[in-house]
């Protein structure tokens, strides 16, 4: 089975809060009610809220993507270390 | 230190060199062979912009996607605030950076080069022009010069690629990446102009890149650019910048998205940054650091949440520790901040400035913990 993780689109996101209220094993807000979302694989136990979290966001901002397994190198790193 | 490679010949400042005289002195460019990608990979030739990433690498994920109509964006944005190299490298020697952007076309397999060079960076923008007229029709056909907006984000790659797409230099959430749906769709070599001159310079030195370009500022002699040797050390770029001027304090590797190390750390390191800038003993961490943060705040795109409104918010608490009027709960916050922002940006704007400050909390803890106001003047 393959894996998936949740994925916010963060220049759609709006911080309306309800992925965290679905998801709450998975997703907590910050002091200004942004989603921040726990690393790794949605459980297989929770893949139903994570549907309805996604579902739920007025804005569209919240997908489940499919976990990548190569390592995600980043080609557009703007710090210098 | 080695002899430069970029900065051979004449004084860097004396202005643009002609193209007569830099085929005089360096020879025919680099030919379009078909091993040409090979030759960067071989080289070990990393991306100058500040993200390292191997440059063979990126120009084989272009050249795999390109079928003739890639193209190839040369980045001389440059808008770290402690960085001059770029537009130094494009006001004296815009044909090493032409000879790097026409030789990276011809390899991945692109029709279009634009050249993406910062708006207040004016003597590159007519070096690069006055360049471009004296190369062959061909590639002056196929060259463009785009001035980009004076932002810090603006020359962030999805940036850069929507600014000369759509006329808004904001970052776009990624992926599809420039190198697969860039400047009008097609796949796109995003590439800083100090990595497209190493580039220039394949076949006329022994072993490329062999040097990198750095800036020099702070309590030093001679702020400035320098050209040192792959492998020197921090204690050496900055002696070579005639610093540092007294006892340092702390040392700011890679600029606002950078690391403060505590000075007699850094000496030793190998330098591997662009940015190099000397904090004196007596000078005050927490004062720079609460500078720094607010600039960084202000130069947030504002489209992604946790980037404005978290920016800001550790900017103000940095200026209320540095005023002396921090709540009790200011430093407690600026740790769990600093933890959570990282990657919870379309770019990676807030992960920079959230690395400084993690960098800033740990090497000025005692300033942080204890500050009290400055005598007049002394406050940055």
């Amino acid at each position: 089975m393959r894996e998936q993780a949740p994925a916010v689109d963060r220049i759609r996101c709006d911080g309306h809060g309800l992925c965290a209220e679905l998801l709450p094993e998975l997703i907590r807000l910050d002091d200004w009610g942004y989603p921040i979302v726990a690393p790794g694989p949605i459980p297989r136990h929770l893949l139903a809220d994570a549907r309805s979290a996604a579902a739920a966001c007025p804005v569209l901002a919240l997908a489940l993507r499919r976990t990548e397994t190569r390592s995600r190198r980043s080609t557009h790193v703007l710090h210098n270390l | 230190m080695s002899a430069p490679r970029l900065f051979a010949g004449p004084d860097p400042r004396a202005g643009a060199e002609r193209l007569a005289d830099h085929l005089r002195r360096l020879g025919p460019p680099p030919p379009a062979r078909r091993d040409a990608i090979a030759a960067v990979e071989q080289s070990g030739l990393n991306g100058r912009g500040g993200g390292a990433f191997p440059a063979g690498a990126k120009w084989r994920s272009v050249a795999g996607r390109a079928r003739g109509s890639a193209v190839v964006l040369a980045n001389g944005a440059e808008g770290e605030t402690l960085s001059w190299k770029d537009r130094l490298l494009m006001a004296a020697r815009p044909h090493l950076v032409l000879d790097g952007a026409f030789l990276a076309a011809a390899s991945v397999g692109a029709d279009r080069v634009m050249l993406y060079v910062g708006e207040r960076h004016a003597a590159g923008l007519a070096a690069l022009a006055g360049a471009l007229a004296e190369r062959p029709d061909r590639e002056r056909r196929m060259a463009r010069i785009v001035a980009a907006p004076g932002r810090y984000v603006a020359g962030e790659e999805s940036a850069a690629v929507h600014f000369v797409n759509a006329g808004r230099a904001l970052p776009k959430t990624v992926p599809p990446r420039p190198f697969e749906r860039g400047v009008d769709g097609r796949p796109t070599l995003v590439q800083n102009v100090e990595t497209l001159a190493h580039a220039g310079l394949l076949g006329r030195f022994d072993s490329v890149p062999g040097t990198l370009l750095v800036s020099v500022s702070g309590a030093v002699g001679a702020p400035g650019v320098v050209e040192i040797a792959e492998g020197t050390t921090v204690g050496e770029a900055v002696a070579s910048a005639r610093g540092p001027l007294q006892q340092a304090r702390a040392v700011l590797l890679g600029g606002y998205f950078g690391t403060w190390v505590e000075a007699d750390a850094a000496w030793p390191m190998p330098l591997r940054c662009a940015v190099v800038s000397v904090l004196p003993m007596g000078a005050c961490g927490v004062c720079e650091t609460a500078r720094i943060m607010r600039h960084l705040a202000e130069e947030s795109a504002a489209q992604c949440g946790p980037c404005f409104f978290g920016l800001r918010a550790l900017a103000d608490a940095c200026e209320r520790i540095a005023g002396s009027r921090a709540q009790p709960d200011d430093l407690v916050r600026l740790h769990r901040w600093a933890g959570e922002l990282p990657g919870r940006g379309a770019c990676r704007h807030p992960d920079g400035a959230a690395g400084l400050l993690w960098s800033a909390l740990r090497v000025f803890a005692s300033e942080f913990a204890t500050h009290r106001p400055h005598a007049a003047g002394r406050a940055a």
